[in-house]
């Protein structure tokens, strides 16, 4: 369950940004979470409900952008879509990926009045 | 509060650093919060009048940052002491801390160790380092499922680890959480056992991607379970091609000295020059 942890990150990072910004209510918050980041939907919706209580981000509304994965083989430089680091490169069948994208777990914007 | 980065010290993540001298632990004097508190306190008092129009604010922030942040301190302090500092990650008991058990024992006054345990409850590894002789401080992260770059900074400033040392971080038995956080570590090291099922890099592939070694340990059981060696090596690889895979049995002592070699070769000899 490290998505409390992840959960704590993303509301120490959103108050801090709405406090700086003189804003009382953070109405809605954008997170960008690759299908790589190591992050599980559910459980993140669980630990969001237990960690954003009494904090800024109690009654934001919470929109996740699904970053799909894209990696590069590194033997014939193909680019390509991946679901899961085990995928292998779809023109030469290597395994030899470079990952570009689909890690991200950032917080994205804030909506704040 | 801490003086360092200001945490709590209201919090479950103990620290306790075993004196060598007495059996009995102390309390070592860090106590603090894994996730930070935050007085959430209406700061809306002001005497001037809010304009409530909606604005939005362009954040653009990694949500690991801090970690990652506290995680390249720790690397910096490695760094500058000359110090190797390696985080081993399994499931638990795949044998994380018989390999340290037998590591130490046998590199005893060819190499410096000291040890950091990372666990939720007891002291258990901790007395089974100490009983090596070998420096060790035990993190307990009570609820808490991995060890974060934040605990290792208040453990290093209880251990101490000397200069040119090679500081073994033994995580939480977790194959999960602990490969999102960096401590600072130069090389990340997983340990799966035959007695595991050989998809295991394929189930838990974040560990595997992130780790730079792997090490197949208990070997000498292999003849007694369906254990595919060349399957698991596979699989790790097909998730990682980077990674190192070395076998070993702490039990016969199997392949231990090509781990020796491996933490050898990666000792960096200080520069007189």
């Amino acid at each position: 369950m490290h998505e409390l942890s992840i959960v704590m990150g993303i509301i120490e990072i959103a108050e801090r940004q709405a406090k700086a910004a003189d804003a009382t209510i953070i109405d809605e918050v954008e997170l960008d979470i690759g299908t790589l980041s190591g992050i599980e939907t559910e459980a993140l919706e669980f630990a969001w409900k237990q960690g954003v209580r009494q904090t800024m981000l109690e009654y934001a509304v919470k929109k996740i952008n699904q970053i799909a994965g894209k990696a590069r083989c590194l033997d014939c430089d193909a680019e390509f879509a991946i679901e899961k680091y085990e995928d292998a490169c779809p023109i030469c069948g290597e395994h030899l990926l470079d990952i570009i994208q689909g890690k991200e777990l950032r917080v994205k914007s804030l909506l704040v009045s | 509060m801490c003086a360092t980065c200001g945490c709590d010290s209201g919090g479950k993540t103990t620290f306790r650093l075993l004196d060598k001298d007495q059996q009995a632990e102390h309390d070592h004097k860090h106590v603090f919060a894994a996730g930070h508190d935050h007085a959430h306190s209406h700061f809306d008092s002001h005497d001037h009048v809010h304009n409530h129009s909606k604005t939005i604010i362009e954040v653009e922030q990694d949500v690991l940052l801090q970690n990652n942040l506290l995680a390249q301190r720790n690397r910096g302090y490695f760094d500058a002491k000359n110090i190797l500092a390696l985080n081993l990650v399994s499931s638990p008991g795949s044998g994380k801390t018989s390999l340290l058990e037998r590591t130490l024992t046998d590199l005893k006054g060819q190499l410096d160790f000291a040890v950091i345990e990372g666990d939720q409850q007891t002291t258990n590894d901790a007395d089974r380092i100490q009983a090596t002789g070998t420096d060790v401080t035990q993190i307990n992260t009570g609820k808490g499922c991995h060890l974060d770059a934040h605990m290792i900074l208040h453990a290093l400033q209880g251990l101490k680890p000397k200069e040119n040392s090679v500081l073994l971080i033994e995580n939480v038995g977790n194959l999960v959480c602990p490969a999102m956080f960096d401590l600072g570590e130069k090389e990340r090291i997983v340990i799966i056992s035959v007695t595991e099922g050989d998809d295991k890099p394929l189930k838990y592939p974040d560990m595997f991607h992130s780790s730079t070694l792997c090490i197949i340990n208990k070997t000498d059981l292999l003849p007694y379970v369906p254990f595919d060696i060349e399957k698991v090596k596979a699989n790790a690889k097909k998730i990682n091609h980077h990674l190192e895979i070395i076998e070993v049995s702490c039990t016969t002592g199997e392949g231990l000295q090509v781990w020796y070699n491996w933490l050898k070769s990666k000792v960096l000899l200080p520069e007189t020059t």
